[in-house]
């Protein structure tokens, strides 16, 4: 399986992201990709700015695991995280999730499983600067609930 | 020996430091460790690094329980995770 793992502070580029998916074999069927934006609002407050701070080599590690984790599960031919950290604005494009199957089911999988554990087991960490001033986030418990429906993990 | 601890986040922020290079003598654990830090920093690090929702990894692999640390580890605590 190919796999591209990457923690940066630049944008990333999706038509580039979904070529190199795509290319990686003629087995390929279905890429299904996943990007995460900054909203402007969160819990009814209006986000002027998102710092990103990461754990540097055990968040690798840890989206290594969990595209693993994807690829037992699923028929996964190549498979793309891509991360920003830094300082990001409402619009930004944050996270790049990509997996390329030979058939849709297993890449739509596949790139939902690999965003849910991302979601609470990747070492990132939110600090929201709106009106009222910086805050860290929390984490949601709605997000523990849609990793925990997938079963238990490895 | 030297255990390297590493806090990340709200916790770095509350401790108002990112690494520390702890002395340690021989093996040790990590929960002799968090004793070991409060210490020989504040009192209060005892409450803040047991609190209930701190992450604990050794060696960039989370743990779930206490385990025994050598000369050459790296301890992170952190607070639950909130990227994508």
């Amino acid at each position: 399986m190919e796999r591209k793992i990457q923690v940066q502070e630049e944008i990333f580029d999706l038509r580039s992201e979904y070529d190199h998916l795509r290319s990686v074999s003629l087995k390929v069927g279905a890429v299904v990709t996943f990007t995460g934006t900054v909203r402007d609002l969160n819990e009814d407050e209006s986000v002027q700015a998102l710092h990103l701070e990461h754990y540097p080599g055990m968040t690798e590690r840890e989206l290594d695991k969990i595209i693993d984790e994807a690829a037992e599960r699923w028929d996964v031919i190549a498979a793309t995280v891509i991360h920003r950290v830094g300082d990001l604005y409402p619009g930004d494009e944050i996270v790049f999730v990509g997996m390329a199957s030979q058939h849709r089911g297993d890449a739509f999988a596949a790139c939902s499983f690999v965003m849910d554990y991302l979601k609470i087991r990747a070492t990132f960490w939110k600090k929201e600067k709106t009106d009222e001033g910086e805050r860290w986030l929390t984490t949601r418990e709605s997000d523990e609930t849609a990793a925990d429906a997938w079963g238990k993990s490895q | 020996m030297t255990v390297k601890i590493v806090f990340f986040a709200s916790l770095r922020e509350a401790l108002g430091v990112d690494s520390v290079d702890l002395q340690i003598s021989g093996s040790s654990s990590v929960s002799a460790l968090i004793s070991q830090l409060a210490d020989q920093h504040l009192p209060e690090w005892l409450e803040i690094l047991t609190a209930e929702n701190i992450r604990i990894a050794v060696n960039q692999d989370m743990i779930n329980e206490d385990v025994g640390v050598i000369d050459g580890d790296e301890v992170a605590f952190f607070p639950p995770v909130t990227g994508g």
